[in-house]
């Protein structure tokens, strides 16, 4: 028997390689006109291993104190041998895998795949989507610059609004009454500990329940199948399906690539805690929307502070949307056409707040 | 305090009522705004209402330092401000005094502002040398003469709405001395007895000192009173003009008195430096004022063929060498930046260059190529070296370049590969 | 490409059923796919190796810089050091006292320097003067040079920005 054969047979009979290679060749994808958005999981997936490397590299610089994260990333920059590289696919490629993530929520959620037995896939990714929001937003701070530090107090000041426990979560979150190096320290352990562990364990969990009903179809592609089954398609995962996939991955890290090289992630000024507001401090632009949002809002709605009523109803709303494969489970009533249209205003919602920001100043 | 409760039952003990009594006494000294705000002034009842040239604007008498400093009307003015009998109040039996003729106000002034030991009652380090000092001056000289056109006390000022010099809503402020001035001496109508010229202010407004003062709100710059002096105003002599200078621009003074021109200069009697920055329009000197082209100061008495020439031409061709060299390496730099090249390192090294430069354009006041030499080379040096980190930016901008093409046709490869692969392997199944 | 392209649209039944490749066409394609992955794997490694091997610099300082060694300074004279990434000035006066300033003149940003024959701080673009506290004592600077703090820690001579409290 050849070498080949011989590992194969040894892995065989260690943990069941011919059972493992069998259920890869006999997944398939269901083919149809939306089969594109298909791809947006895996890509997210694979952006999120991307965010694991660089960001085991950047540690191996970093250094979370005040007094020496900012020097640390410019030490990367400047004088590490491709620090430039790694640093600036570590921040775009946060930026398209939070882009990619939050197209392959609406993608779902328009494609109606959360539907029954689909609802924990839905939930665990909807917890996902958070935490990838939370990388963001702790990862941001990191470089410890001017921009990040008032964003940062901004950013976690809104978290005062939640009623009762409010203040908790503010101290929480900073180490302390105010921003300070003692929020670098905490943001720097949720950024590389409690996330990635998070993150891995429901990552797990999503991909084990998206492997266990295999992919879902959408309900007017599956009315056309029942009408006519001869013209179901089929495309098999491994390797035709697999095949295409890593073309996108090529495509993703050589987009990556040329965006690092051609216009690398800025250092900024370093923060000062005594210094004032710059002017121009915005969040990164996936909170634009709810930034910009809270701008419009009055100082008072009723006898609330405007940010107040903000913050309860991005949070009602948080808490509905995730939990939405429990209200919408009606196949084909008039209730799921209600939920597409909710859908397509949050969508034109969430474009057109950020774009306005953007535009509008 | 339950002194009205001692009082009204009068059982306190005998031995306290003294040093009660006095006790509100000295209470009733302790405040005197109090006191005065209950003091009538009958002089402002009446000349707040009046019109010029009697009237006194109450608001602006009560902010000016007089009236902060307790100086009232009687104080000037005599006679007695709590009748309300005009006659009475205004009469020359309580020393009341009219308001002085023009020719009248340095002394009418001056009898406080020179009294050293009255105004040291308000304030130990306020001069008292004003007035001497204004009959030292051109406007003193003539008013003396009988000349009641020029400038007076109120003039500058102001009457009853004087403010300290430190108030930037004083005429005398820095900022506003030039337009004070400028009210009398831009004036060609007012200025026409005198024959001298009215575009003193003009020039001024387009001066570096000016910018410096106004713009950038240094309030060392200088203005009018700074060249000229203020009570004492004269135009400075041409023998003193470079003292003048010197009291801020030491160094160049310096150079300029160690080089050969000091003694040309005086045996032509040619004040220092303004025959070559000229005096109220002073512009931001550059690099074209010396040399032997067009608009260079130096032509204006060397020519072709002295060796001044030849050195003025090669000082400005060693200035221009370092100026250029600078900006090379500059462009280089920036270039490199937005290539995404960190060149902050070099750009600080720079610096030093452009130090080097501005030392060699003080050191141009020796108006010796030697001295000048000197600080170019040491600049050259800097430049050279930015400049090639410049260049290995550069490269480092297109090695990542090269490296991400290498990488992208790698990848096209493994896409065509793959794509291939898809084609097979589907058309088989 | 798309995804629905006409060979694999039909159902996965027989799909079971393989041909033998063509011998011709297969290495070569394998070849050609496993070589290019190979080096486009090579090309993202050599920049990742690159990365882990520590330049020969040391890391940028952050606001605590060695500025010299005790001993280093003469009595009655200065040194400049970096510092942040900008000029900066440590004096060891001739009565044995350390002092660490900012290296920039106030006036025009030229680099200033520890005159021993005035015991002060000198700027030799315009002669701007100041104390060897900082303070601007004479000629055209505008404001005080930014003092910083002295630490003396083992044989070396640190320099703190002055911790705000």
């Amino acid at each position: 028997m050849s070498a080949p054969g011989n590992i194969r047979n040894w892995l065989d009979q260690r943990f069941g390689w011919d059972e493992l290679m069998a259920f890869l060749r006999h997944k398939t994808v269901p083919i149809h006109r939306f089969s594109y958005f298909y791809f947006l999981g895996g890509m997210t997936l694979f952006l999120f291993g991307i965010q694991v490397v660089t960001g085991i590299l950047l540690l191996m610089y970093y250094r979370p104190v005040p007094d020496g994260a900012f020097e640390s990333v410019q030490y990367i920059m400047t004088r590490v041998p491709f620090g430039w590289l790694i640093r600036s696919i570590h921040s775009w490629g946060a930026n398209v895998m939070i882009l990619t993530a939050i197209a392959h929520m609406f993608s779902v959620f328009f494609l109606k795949s959360y539907r029954k037995p689909r609802e924990l896939t839905w939930l665990s990714g909807m917890i996902l989507l958070f935490l990838v929001l939370g990388f963001g937003f702790s990862g941001y701070l990191l470089p410890w610059n001017m921009l990040s530090l008032f964003a940062t107090k901004v950013g976690t000041n809104m978290t005062a609004q939640v009623p009762l426990i409010g203040h908790w979560i503010l101290v929480f979150l900073r180490g302390g009454e105010d921003v300070t190096g003692a929020t670098l320290t905490r943001f720097f352990g949720i950024h590389v500990a409690v996330l990635p562990g998070l993150a891995t364990l429901l990552i797990g969990l999503h991909l084990l329940l998206v492997q266990r009903f295999g992919m879902s179809v959408p309900p007017s592609v599956e009315d056309e199948t029942k009408a006519h089954p001869e013209k179901a398609r089929e495309l098999r995962f491994f390797p035709n399906f697999f095949l295409r996939e890593l073309m996108a991955w090529y495509v993703a890290l050589a987009v990556l690539g040329c965006l690092a090289a051609f216009k690398p992630w800025e250092l900024g000024q370093k923060a000062d805690l005594f210094a004032s507001a710059p002017a121009g401090i915005r969040p990164e632009w996936y909170f634009m929307f709810m930034f910009q949002t809270l701008r419009f809002l009055p100082a008072n709605v009723g006898p609330f502070a405007g940010d107040f009523i903000g913050v309860l109803v991005f949070g009602v709303a948080a808490v509905v949307w995730t939990c939405l494969p429990f209200f919408d489970n009606d196949r084909r009533g008039r209730s799921t056409r209600w939920f597409t249209g909710v859908g397509i205003f949050a969508l034109a919602y969430f474009v057109g707040m950020t774009v306005y920001a953007y535009l509008g100043k | 305090m339950n002194l009205g409760g001692f009082c009204r039952n009068g059982r306190a003990p005998r031995g306290l009522f003294p040093p009660a009594f006095l006790l509100c006494g000295a209470l009733f000294l302790a405040s005197p705004s109090s006191l005065s705000a209950q003091t009538k002034n009958t002089c402002l009842d009446c000349h707040s209402q009046l019109d010029a040239p009697f009237r006194v604007d109450l608001a602006a008498f009560a902010q000016s330092i007089h009236a902060q400093k307790g100086v009232s009307c009687v104080t000037c003015h005599g006679g007695d401000s709590t009748s309300d009998d005009m006659s009475v109040a205004m009469s020359p039996a309580k020393g009341f005094k009219d308001f002085p003729a023009r020719e009248q106000v340095p002394t009418f002034c001056a009898k406080c502002h020179a009294d050293a030991a009255y105004m040291r009652s308000f304030n130990p380090s306020l001069r008292t040398d004003q007035y001497s000092q204004y009959l030292t001056s051109i406007h003193g000289q003539r008013l003396a003469k009988g000349d009641h056109q020029v400038a007076v006390c109120v003039d500058c000022h102001g009457v009853h709405d004087i403010l300290p010099p430190n108030d930037s809503r004083a005429r005398v402020y820095p900022t506003n001395v030039a337009e004070t001035c400028g009210r009398c001496h831009a004036n060609a109508e007012y200025m026409k007895p005198y024959n001298i010229p009215t575009n003193q202010l003009a020039l001024y407004s387009t001066s570096v000192h000016r910018a410096a003062l106004v713009d950038r709100g240094d309030l060392s710059a200088p203005t009018c009173s700074t060249c000229h002096g203020s009570h004492g105003a004269a135009p400075p002599g041409v023998a003193s003009v470079v003292n003048v200078c010197s009291t801020c621009h030491v160094f160049q003074a310096q150079l300029f008195d160690s080089g050969p021109h000091k003694d040309v200069f005086k045996s032509l009697n040619l004040p220092g430096c303004v025959t070559c920055h000229s005096n109220h329009g002073i512009q931001h000197p550059t690099d074209a004022l010396i040399g032997a082209d067009k608009g260079a100061v130096c032509l204006q008495c060397h020519s072709a063929g002295d060796p001044g020439y030849e050195t003025a031409a090669k000082i400005h061709a060693r200035l221009v060498q370092l100026d250029t060299s600078i900006a090379r390496s500059r462009e280089i730099l920036d270039r490199a930046g937005q290539a995404g090249v960190e060149v902050g390192p070099a750009q600080l090294d720079l610096n030093q260059a452009q130090d080097a430069l501005t030392k060699a354009r003080v050191a141009i006041h020796t108006v010796e190529l030697e001295s000048v030499d000197e600080d170019i080379n040491a600049g050259l040096k800097v430049t050279d070296v930015t400049y090639k980190a410049g260049e290995s930016a550069l490269a480092e901008a297109s090695y990542r370049r090269k490296g991400l093409v290498i990488s992208l046709a790698i990848s096209l490869l493994v896409l065509v590969g793959i794509a291939l692969m898809i084609r097979k392997v589907e058309s088989k199944q | 490409m798309r995804i629905d392209s006409q060979e694999n649209s039909r159902s996965l039944q027989n799909s079971g059923s393989r041909e033998p490749a063509e011998p011709a066409r297969r290495p070569f394609l394998e070849l050609l796919l496993g070589s290019s992955i190979v080096a486009s794997l090579i090309s993202y490694l050599y920049p990742v190796i690159r990365y882990l091997i520590p330049p020969a610099q040391a890391e940028l300082g952050p606001d605590l810089v060695v500025a010299a060694k005790i001993g280093e300074l003469r009595p009655n004279s200065g040194k400049i050091f970096p510092f942040g990434g900008r000029p900066a000035l440590l004096i060891l006066t001739a009565d044995g006292k350390y002092h660490a300033l900012s290296a920039i003149c106030t006036h025009l940003g030229c680099t200033v320097q520890y005159r021993p024959d005035l015991h002060e701080v000198w700027c030799p673009c315009h002669n701007g003067v100041y104390s060897i506290d900082g303070a601007n004592i004479s000629g055209p600077p505008p404001h005080p040079l930014e003092a910083f703090d002295v630490i003396v820690k083992g044989n070396d001579l640190y320099v703190q920005r002055p911790q705000n409290t």
